[in-house]
């Protein structure tokens, strides 16, 4: 059948199974939108390109399939760098369709020209320039293979005008042929033993879960191998949801703004179980001083980062779900688990988790409300506190709400505040920290989940770069719901500010009132509302889970003064871990104890 | 891409056989800028399989572990194949061109040495000649440190290229890129 090359491309992601693409045209990508008016797949037109990646991660994120977005050549490719780098960084499928302009042009510096697999060399897994129409069903199947496999990532397809208007004679190819690509599968059975060894042997073990259980749908087998061995787990930030919070062997969230709990147990372990996590600076702290006691059993389907950060005793390269039922395999086979050995462990690590819990100033004896702060703007209702905020939004959400977040204060604040109890309920920018992600994504999470109920939490500063979305969110009938924690200030900034810059503040006031968060919801389509008080929260946020028909913006003004604890200050050793104020006799008394 | 200095240990030689597609020349360099890494020598040629390029890189460990670089450079797509070359199982080769300052007085001594290294004279001047040498990167070395007191005008070596040496098996080199 003779086609042309864009009908092929169209016809070519119909092959793959998309359902649905973010985009927006222009020039370059002309042809290619022609065909998508008979294409079975849906388009959601972005307003920014931008919003484009970051939906297709939300959708990714929550479905495990490859989001899919396609953008003109020029500008339309270069403002979706940043969602590739972030889909980059935290290992998010996505495949990028971009068009160029024609063979003839390319190098002419032609108008709107970008040299665009150039540009993303670094932040996708592999990117392609197709030269012949003929090619395009070939490097589509290609660049699903390659997004999809492994260690999961964005890629990119470059697309030449003269190639899309070219003919082609029809094809699909059933199997992909890259010689040089192999990612790995199954385990080590050497490996293997190895691991189950140390893990038999330990008396202060630790499993820290990262990201890649949920990319290899392993949280089954990640809770299997927890209770087999009665060892405790961390749930990094990109693991959030992998492991029940109300589990009684979770400590929840490891790092820099991590539970007490779990920086400790970390730091104190025996051996330390990575099961696709990767050391992380904002993990570890300073490096030379993060677990010295623990030996490291490391899996990950990524053979380089075996060794990149931490050297391991044993490293596995493996799919995390392969290698963590060999893992239970193995301890069951060796049948006396001796779990009795962990008891002082176990009975130390739930003695930190209780002792020294996240906390805010709940109220104090004078009679201030746990809601609110004892601070006011001017002619105002005392400020709300945005941990009560994310209480009440918790305890009023169903149960299989998917959490989105932005960057900053408030994303702490909700992996930290929230109870993850479902794997894939959580969705955020973790590598690459990108302000702006939490709209665009909680509509790419919306569209992959439409029966869930979608909630973003955003700050003030990340909403006002993406927040434009909210009108495509409107127009294609995809009824996400942000709760913008509005404390007039580049909260997260101001906080470095405050502890390291004595509080010399530069350039991080926002105004909580300019813009107007409900007027500005409001043109775009949304229901807007504004909530000073604490009385008003929840109602609010009831009214909210009651709009199905359009997006809702919450207005929630909070109190600029609150701080996320525990902090390790960048380059301090995990140890230094510094808690909430009002914890300091907590920790001396934990601290005396080990 | 080279300086003059000597082999340390600290460089090693990889053979990384690449498919030759477009770009993928810039997807090596790219990732060894990226990622910090340093390299010592670079050089690219077809092989006799068109389908396929070989890239002899000599990498500056220093900057990060062997074992990294490798596993980084095989997780690039076009990479199909990558070999460590230990110096004592490789047959390594390079060539370098050099123009140096040689009157008439000089000029005699110059071409002598030229002839003991089993070089070749390409022009020759009143006040310059140019030579060509081709072998293995150690025996340019010396080449170079004895030119240099007649006063190098213009060197330039091409970054060595190798291959296992066939008295010692050949697939003794590392290969890590299978499955791994
Ligand atoms: C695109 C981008 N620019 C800058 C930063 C640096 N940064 C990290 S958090 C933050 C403040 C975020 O402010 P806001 O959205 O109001 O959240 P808050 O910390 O106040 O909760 C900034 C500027 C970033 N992460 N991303
Ligand atoms: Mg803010």
């Amino acid at each position: 059948m003779q086609m042309t090359g864009a009908q092929a491309l169209v016809k070519s992601l119909e092959h793959g199974g998309v359902e649905v693409i973010f985009g927006l045209p222009g020039g370059a990508i002309l042809p290619v939108y022609d065909p998508i008016i008979d294409s079975s797949i849906r388009h959601v037109l972005v307003r920014h390109e931008q919003g484009a990646g970051h939906m297709a991660e939300g959708y990714a994120h929550v479905t495990g399939r490859p989001g899919v977005a396609m953008v003109t050549s020029g500008p339309g490719a270069t403002n979706i760098v940043t969602p590739l780098a972030d889909a980059y960084m935290d290992s998010i499928p996505l495949v990028c369709i971009t068009g160029q302009v024609s063979s003839s042009a390319i190098g002419t510096d032609a108008f709107q020209e970008a040299d665009i697999t150039g540009i993303t060399m670094g932040v996708t897994k592999h990117n392609w320039l197709i030269t012949d129409a003929n090619e395009i069903p070939r490097v589509i199947a290609e660049a699903f293979h390659v997004a999809t496999t492994g260690r999961p990532g964005p890629v990119l397809v470059d697309v030449p005008k003269d190639v899309a208007n070219a003919t082609m004679e029809w094809y699909w190819p059933e199997e992909v042929d890259l010689p040089g690509y192999r990612p790995a599968a199954a385990p080590d059975p050497a490996a293997v033993e190895a691991a189950a060894e140390l893990i038999s042997s330990a008396s202060r073990p630790v499993i820290y879960a990262g990201g890649g259980i949920l990319k290899s749908r392993a949280t089954e087998a990640l809770l299997e191998l927890a209770e087999l061995t009665s060892t405790p787990v961390v749930t990094t930030l990109m693991a959030r949801g992998a492991f029940p919070d109300s589990h009684p062997l979770c400590l929840g969230m490891p790092g820099m703004h991590g539970s007490y709990g779990a920086v400790t147990a970390m730091q104190q372990a025996d051996l330390l179980v990575a099961l696709g996590s990767r050391f992380d600076d904002r993990v570890t702290g300073n490096l030379a001083a993060f677990a010295p006691g623990a030996k490291v059993v490391h899996v990950d389907i990524d053979a380089a980062e075996i060794g990149k950060v931490r050297r391991p005793d044993v490293g596995i390269v493996a799919d995390c779900r392969l290698a963590i039922e060999a893992l239970s395999g193995s301890l069951r086979a060796r049948g006396d688990l001796r779990t009795s050995r962990l008891a002082p462990w176990l009975e130390q690590v739930a003695r930190w988790k209780e002792e020294l819990p996240y906390t805010y100033d709940r109220g104090a004896a004078d009679g201030t409300s746990p809601a609110t702060t004892d601070r006011r703007l001017p002619g105002r209702p005392p400020l709300l506190k945005p941990q009560f905020v994310l209480e009440t939004l918790r305890d009023a959400t169903p149960p299989d709400t998917v959490l989105v977040s932005g960057v900053g204060q408030h994303q702490m604040w909700a992996s930290q505040f929230w109870r993850f109890e479902r794997p894939y309920s959580w969705v955020n920018s973790g590598g690459l920290g990108t302000m702006g992600f939490s709209v665009p994504a909680a509509i790419g999470a919306k569209v992959g989940r439409p029966e869930a109920t979608v909630w973003a939490v955003d700050g003030d500063g990340c909403f006002q770069m993406t927040a434009q979305e909210l009108v495509t969110a409107s127009v294609e009938r995809i009824p996400v719901k942000i709760a913008i924690l509005n404390n007039g200030y580049l909260g997260m900034v101001r906080q470095w500010q405050h502890m390291f810059y004595e509080e010399r503040y530069s350039e991080v006031y926002l105004s909580p009132d300019l813009p107007d968060y409900v007027g500005w919801a409001e043109a775009m389509g949304c229901v807007g509302m504004r909530v000073e008080t604490a009385e008003e929260v929840l109602p609010a946020i009831e009214k909210a889970n009651q709009v199905d028909d359009r997006p809702v913006v919450i207005d929630f003004r909070t109190d600029a003064m609150e701080q996320v604890f525990p902090m390790v200050p960048a380059g301090a050793s995990n140890d230094d871990i510094v808690v909430h104020p009002s914890q300091t006799a907590a920790l001396e008394k934990a601290r005396s104890r080990s | 891409m080279t300086t003059a200095r000597r082999q340390v240990p600290r460089h090693h030689l990889l053979s990384v056989l690449v498919e030759n597609k477009a770009g993928v020349l810039a997807r090596v360099s790219g990732l060894f800028s990226r990622r910090g890494y340093n390299i010592f020598s670079l050089a690219v040629a077809p092989t006799d399989d068109e389908a396929f390029s070989r890239i002899t890189i000599v990498v500056d460990v220093e900057s990060a572990p062997l074992e990294q670089i490798i596993a980084q450079l095989d997780k690039l797509v076009n990479v199909v194949e990558i070999s460590e070359l230990h110096p004592d199982e490789a047959r390594e080769a390079e060539l370098l061109l050099v123009t140096v300052a040689a009157d008439a007085a000089e000029r005699a001594q110059v071409i002598q040495l030229v002839g003991v290294f089993g070089g070749r004279i390409l022009d020759v001047s009143h006040g310059e000649i140019t030579a060509m040498l081709a072998g293995a990167p150690g025996s340019l070395d010396d080449f170079e440190e004895l030119m240099r007191p007649y006063g190098i005008v213009e060197l330039q070596r091409t970054g060595r290229v190798a291959l296992p040496r066939l008295d010692v098996s050949a697939d003794r080199g590392l290969r890590v890129a299978e499955g791994a």
